[in-house]
């Protein structure tokens, strides 16, 4: 008996008795049908949080001061009171830390912006041209301001498309006007890209930027900033700059040994791989339900194959009569079996990645196909054949051929 | 010196069941010729399917040899018997054992599968031959549900042949049979031994199905009674020949 000898009995054998075999195929197709569907989605989900994280640049690197310590009265203060971040800190983590390639310090207040007889509540953020490219953000028009800028403190700025739909008109172009941001006048250079809402659900266009120094001096009057900004190379290295600021700002703060830092440094990938927990979290609940549904298909064909070895056993008597091994008995009904299995599974992948898509089309959710989980389903599937097929067939290939073939 | 094909001394075979033993075989001794057309008869519980089962080298017995072809089959393991069963015997059942939703001509290649030197090539043709020897070439499409008794039993009789063994052993072959079909089937018998020189051993309680053969072995409690040639072996063709032609056929015949 080759390979295909058996093949081609299994399969006539399956045809033979067409409900049965769909039926028990079906087990199978929704079991790893669901485990395909589920994990997309759970991928999907993950993938799409993922981005929207990376939106905000994924190399990104915050510094903000941090105290635990009380000053004075014994009432703690809070992050935006402290002022123990200053432009040099930004300059040193630019020239001393390795890995680290744009830095921006940043400060950033609330008001007024007037254009006209518009006005709109909005928040200023005082930045260097290096933001930009540390938040990935492009310029839909205009230009960005410089370092000259920053030098001299210039009154220009930029704006989000939400601050430019709500005090300009939509008819004249904004770059090149002087809107007013608490009675201080600044000349537009440009409107930023659209980047929408955030994970948080803040809009991120709801926004003006200027050069720091024009904040702190002209808007704010503080000489300390409020946060640092800054890139790493890539995602992976950002531990290595974390690690890195943390020593040069402590040497700029002039800290001992054992004194707790004054600031906090946050990456990105942290808050990605904290948010990416939970959607791990969905994806293996998601998973664990399918693979349950995946088993109660294999306990299926278990059954029915039991069912066929009890019914068959005259067949059985026969073939042993006229010379079948009880190998050869074996492999024949574990064939049947993984032909059943493997059927369904191929049937079950392309069911999963086509509800997986219907999921994106009609309920708008992303999902991801990945390529492990269809590999996984399918050996996974491939493997509940042969384990629930095998015992079955063992007792088909132990029968005594006289009982079986005088068997009614 | 004949060939002899079966070679059985003093062959006992002993169940137990539960504290009693129960002796089916209490020492048998025979032989058969290649070329020999023997039937066993017996009542029931002479011990004629214990020994059609050993014969058939589905059991072994507890005591004594047995000789298939020149092999002592007692040495065997199971897989080595399923190989001999497959090459040196083929089995005709009462109730023909066809698979059903199965054409003739896949029923007849069944044991091929198992013979691993036949190549899947030559399968359909040897299964082909098979069918044409027992008369029912073209129905080889056919389902066994679509065919009469007489014909599954011609289907069960290619399948024994094709693998081409030593022995065909019948277990009453003609026992769902009408007379007429039944004469059929032997007279198909006669030819295969006298033709081809099969050796066929029937097993049968039936004494007028015995007269057909050239000897008959009778059991009788787990012992060989009678071992007698048949002086007078009677020509299934002409027993068919003399069966008085069925009125109500030449009525329907005239009718129409």
């Amino acid at each position: 008996m080759n390979v295909f000898n058996l093949l081609g009995l299994a399969w006539k054998a399956l045809t033979r008795n067409k409900m049965r075999s769909a039926l028990t195929m079906l087990g199978i197709i929704i079991g790893v049908g669901a485990v395909i569907t589920m994990v997309s989605i759970g991928e999907g989900s993950k993938q799409s949080i993922r981005s929207q994280l990376s939106s905000m640049g994924s190399n990104m690197i915050t510094i903000r001061p941090f105290s635990n310590s009380t000053a004075g009265g014994g009432a703690r203060v809070g992050a935006g009171g402290l002022q123990t971040l200053k432009v040099k800190d930004a300059s040193s983590i630019l020239n001393e830390v390795s890995f680290v390639t744009d830095v921006s310090p940043a400060v950033s207040t609330n008001g007024q912006a007037i254009n006209a007889s518009l006005n709109w509540p909005t928040s200023l953020q005082g930045v260097s041209p290096d933001y930009l490219t540390i938040r990935d953000w492009k310029l839909v028009s205009g230009t960005a301001f410089t370092d000259d800028d920053v030098a001299t403190a210039g009154k220009v700025c930029l704006l989000g498309q939400t601050v430019v739909d709500n005090i300009f008109n939509g008819v004249e172009s904004p770059v090149g006007k002087v809107i007013r941001f608490n009675k201080i006048p600044l000349k537009v250079m440009g409107v930023l890209e659209k980047k929408g809402e955030n994970t948080f659900g803040q809009d991120q266009d709801d926004i003006i930027l200027a050069p720091y120094t024009t904040v702190q001096k002209r808007i704010m009057a503080i000489t300390h900033i409020q946060t640092i900004y800054a890139a790493a190379v890539d995602e992976k290295s950002s531990d290595t700059a974390t690690k890195e600021i943390g020593v040069v700002l402590r040497a700029n703060h002039k800290l001992h040994f054992g004194e707790e830092d004054d600031f906090r440094v946050r990456t990105q990938a942290e808050l990605i791989s904290t948010m990416s927990s939970t959607s791990q979290l969905l994806t293996v609940l998601l998973t664990a339900i399918a693979a349950i549904s995946l088993l109660v298909g294999g306990i299926g064909i278990m059954n029915i194959m039991y069912v066929s070895v009890t019914e068959r056993t005259k067949e059985i008597g026969l073939r042993m009569a006229i010379g079948a091994r009880g190998i050869d008995i074996l492999l024949q009904f574990l064939t049947e079996a993984i032909l059943i299995s493997i059927t369904g599974g191929i049937i079950g992948v392309i069911l999963g990645i086509s509800s997986a898509k219907l999921v994106t089309v009609f309920l708008a959710w992303p999902t991801l196909i990945s390529q492990s989980s269809v590999v996984l389903s399918f050996v996974v599937c491939a493997v509940t054949g042969v384990f629930f097929g095998y015992y079955p067939a063992l007792k088909a290939s132990r029968l005594d051929p006289i009982e079986a073939l005088r068997y009614e | 010196m004949p060939n002899k094909i079966l070679d059985i001394n003093d062959l006992k075979r002993e169940f137990i069941m539960g504290v009693e033993t129960i002796k089916a075989l209490k020492g048998i001794t025979f032989s058969v010729d290649a070329g020999e057309f023997v039937t066993i008869m017996g009542s029931s519980g002479s011990g004629k399917t214990t020994l059609l089962n050993i014969l058939g080298c589905l059991d072994i017995p507890t005591e004594g040899t047995y000789l298939l072809d020149g092999v002592n089959i007692k040495t065997l393991s199971r897989n080595e018997l399923a190989k001999l069963r497959n090459h040196k015997i083929g089995f005709v059942f009462q109730s023909y054992n066809l698979l059903a939703r199965t054409s003739a001509i896949e029923n007849v290649e069944l044991p091929l599968f198992y013979n691993a030197d036949i190549p899947t090539k030559q399968r359909r043709e040897k299964a082909m031959n098979a069918l044409e020897a027992v008369g029912l070439k073209d129905r080889m499409d056919h389902m066994p549900n679509q065919l009469s008794g007489g014909q599954q039993q011609r289907v069960a009789i290619a399948r024994a042949l094709v693998n081409e063994p030593v022995m065909i052993l019948a277990d009453e072959a003609t026992g769902n049979l009408d007379t007429k079909t039944s004469y059929e089937i032997m007279m198909l018998f006669q030819e295969l031994n006298s033709k081809q020189g099969k050796t066929i051993v029937f097993v049968t309680h039936e004494p007028d199905i015995a007269v057909f053969s050239s000897r008959t072995v009778t059991l009788k409690d787990g012992r060989v009674i009678k071992d007698l040639k048949n002086e007078n072996v009677h020509s299934a063709k002409d027993a068919l020949a003399s069966l008085p032609v069925e009125k109500e056929t030449e009525e329907i015949k005239q009718a129409t």
